[in-house]
């Protein structure tokens, strides 16, 4: 008796979340997994011709740049992600071998993190358009010579190759992405009983041994949650293309050579193709799910405790 | 190899500039291929000293010689020494046998030489059928043998243990301290044992050395250190169940607790502190022959002995504990006996400096009396 009570007040406490999550998740998850099959789908009347699969014909089959932003989201988070990972460990680790200061390069590692992404994208452009932006002055200091990064007229030619401006969002990606993963391994890092390192001293360890044979692996739940989530919010990359190339999504107008799968589908949806956004978001769906579900069966096994 | 410890000391300077001296200028000497027990109680420097000797903490002062070399500026890695730690600090992630291969990987041995060298340790310390459990899937004996076997792989010429019997039950610490000594003399390597416990320290040490606040109090065999305890700290620190504590009075020649002379020593009239062991009193059958009358307070037999609960005004705790034979009869609760006083089982204390005042010379007891004098 008591205990029904109990879970009825229980139900009752989660209710308005239930109700909202209802609304706003939910159904739109079902409803639009059903659209996707919808075919001759009309938005304003909210009917259809048939059941099929022809969305996924229309955006799969040939002629559809559906494959392009497919591949161009693929080499943003094949790219990205190993390199933001590892990138964040090693500052990680760095960070936190600084015995003074600690604290300031915190804050400061950790500013990104807090900073509209919009602002810093305006920022990046700044800093890679055009003959006197900064980077290309330093990159002709160096010797390497300028690049026309992100199009428009410049000495270097008036097209900005695909290579160059995957270069400049992937940077403004991993750059992004830095301060939440130190932040995570930061605190992993703290966590880890100082007596294993002064073992390793005494068992004469180098310190590149201490750290792929001790940090890493002490590390590696934190590490396994951190390319999970970051390879799901690399395949849903949209803002960062935004922020840098604005509703261009690309450096040339109407070329969208930077535009995503999640861009794909916002544009779908603009054009009221709302099929074809659902196909595409089932699609996007169904990668991510493989994806996680590999990454779980491999670090079952990498894991160690 | 000896270890020569000089003047060692060791001081933390906190945030707010607060001085701990955790060791303070100690003194030691390790004799080769024996085991000391560093023995004292909590937060006396023990630790402080076992990783100073490590080279885990650099000391702020002296110097520490492994045979003829300073290793004092010398890094933990060059030294050869293994160290097990109070929580045994195993890789959780690798198993017993990388554990205990890490060491020797470092050191480049090659491959097929280390596993063979690995099985021969483990076989040592009776863990060469766990080879490929991880940490977490042995028992606390099982992880500390683990631990001394990775100490021991690279055959070290120093072996310390830190408090390494702490997270152990106590019929494990029993079998497991039995078997650290038997791995300490198979293998001959010179080890310190650090301890707060003294019936640990005295049953497996070849000497130990008593610590109190940072300062060595007393080192030898473990027998000798009991039985001669330089002062009372040693005493009262050493044996179980611990020393009886009275206040007593010297009265031409006589150590009188009370009105009853238990004892008599060459000392001039004053107040001293006297400590009987335990197993110090001699009680009569009739039990009213000898110097020392008390009244009993509660009974327990353990075995073969009996243990006897009494009371005394003089004694420096509501009741004091002693041990006699089982056999002995007359003693009853409720009953004032009398017992004689064993010379060897009984110290007088200096009043003051509380040394053992039969084994300081007259100097020692005086000189320390003026500097009291002065500071005040
Ligand atoms: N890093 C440190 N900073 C400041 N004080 C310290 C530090 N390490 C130890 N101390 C102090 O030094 C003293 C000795 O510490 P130590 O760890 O050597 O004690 P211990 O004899 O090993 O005690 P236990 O039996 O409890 O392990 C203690 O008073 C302790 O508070
Ligand atoms: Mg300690």
């Amino acid at each position: 008796m008591e205990v029904k009570r109990n879970q009825l007040s229980a139900w009752l406490y989660l209710l308005p979340t239930i109700i909202l999550m209802a609304i706003f998740t939910v159904y739109p998850l079902i409803r639009s997994f059903f659209m996707a099959f919808a075919e001759n789908y009309n938005y304003m009347t909210d009917t259809w011709s048939s059941i099929g699969i022809n969305n996924f014909r229309i955006i799969l089959g040939e002629g559809s740049e559906f494959l392009q932003y497919l591949k161009t989201t693929c080499l943003i988070v094949i790219i990205s992600v190993p390199i933001s990972v590892v990138l964040s460990l090693l500052i990680a680790v760095g960070l936190n071998s600084i015995k003074k200061l600690t604290k300031l390069y915190q804050t400061i590692f950790f500013m990104p993190y807090v900073t509209n992404s919009i602002a810093i994208g305006m920022v990046f452009s700044v800093m890679f358009a055009g003959d006197k932006s900064i980077v290309n002055y330093v990159l002709e200091l160096l010797g390497i010579g300028g690049q026309n990064w992100l199009g428009g007229v410049s000495t270097y030619g008036n097209h900005a190759s695909y290579v160059s401006q995957m270069t400049v969002l992937l940077i403004y990606i991993v750059w992004h992405s830095l301060p939440f993963k130190i932040l995570v391994l930061l605190s992993g890092l703290q966590g880890i009983d100082k007596q294993y390192y002064q073992a390793a001293q005494i068992d004469s360890a180098s310190k590149f041994t201490v750290l792929t044979k001790i940090t890493v692996p002490l590390l590696s739940p934190q590490i396994a949650f951190l390319t999970t989530t970051s390879f799901i919010g690399a395949f849903k990359e949209y803002s960062s293309v935004i922020g840098l190339f604005g509703a261009k999504e690309g450096a040339t107008g109407g070329h969208y050579d930077m535009r995503t799968i999640v861009g794909y589908i916002y544009a779908s949806l603009t054009d009221l193709n709302v099929g074809e956004a659902c196909a595409g978001a089932v699609v996007l769906f169904v990668i991510i799910m493989v994806f996680t579900l590999l990454k779980n069966f491999i670090s079952r096994k990498q894991i160690h405790y | 190899m000896d270890i020569k410890i000089v003047h060692l000391t060791k001081v933390f300077a906190d945030k707010d500039q607060a001085e701990v001296r955790a060791v303070d200028d100690l003194d030691i000497v390790i004799p080769s291929g024996k085991l000391i027990g560093l023995l004292g109680p909590s937060g006396c420097g023990k630790s402080t000293t076992l990783y100073m000797i490590a080279g885990l903490l650099s000391p702020t002062d002296g110097q520490i010689y492994f045979g003829d070399d300073d290793v004092t500026k010398l890094s933990p890695e060059k030294r050869g020494i293994g160290l097990v730690f109070q929580n045994y600090a195993l890789y959780p992630h690798m198993t017993v046998k990388q554990n205990i291969l890490f060491p020797l990987q470092n050191l480049k041995v090659p491959k097929v030489e280390a596993l063979e060298r690995a099985q021969k340790v483990a076989d040592l310390v009776d863990i060469g059928s766990l080879m490929d459990r991880k940490p977490r899937q042995l028992s606390g004996g099982q992880q500390q043998r683990v631990a001394i076997a990775r100490a021991l792989v690279k055959e070290p010429d120093v072996l310390l243990l830190d408090e390494p019997l702490s997270n152990l039950d106590a019929r494990l610490r029993l079998q497991t301290r039995e078997e650290i000594k038997r791995i300490q003399r198979e293998t001959g390597i010179t080890t310190v044992f650090v301890t707060h416990d003294q019936e640990e320290a005295m049953s497996i040490s070849d000497e130990i050395v008593v610590m109190k606040l940072g300062v060595v109090q007393q080192q030898g065999k473990p027998q000798d250190v009991y039985n001669n305890p330089v002062n009372k700290f040693v005493a009262k620190f050493l044996g179980t169940p611990p020393i009886n504590m009275f206040n007593a009075e010297i009265v031409d020649g006589k150590v009188m607790i009370g009105e009853e002379a238990i004892a008599e020593v060459p000392f001039e009239n004053q107040e001293v502190e006297v400590g009987i062991r335990p197993e110090g009193f001699e009680v009569v059958d009739g039990a009213d022959s000898g110097a020392f009358s008390f009244v009993v307070e509660q009974i327990e037999f353990i075995g073969r002995d009996k243990s006897i609960v009494a009371r005394h005004p003089n004694c420096q705790t509501a009741s004091f504990r002693f041990i006699i034979d089982a056999d002995i009869q007359g003693v009853e609760v409720g009953k004032t006996i009398r017992a004689n006083v064993k010379p060897n089982k009984r110290y007088i204390f200096h009043k003051v400096t509380e040394k053992n005042m039969e084994l300081s010379s007259p100097e020692e007891l005086e000189v320390v009396e003026q500097v009291e004098e002065l500071g005040e």
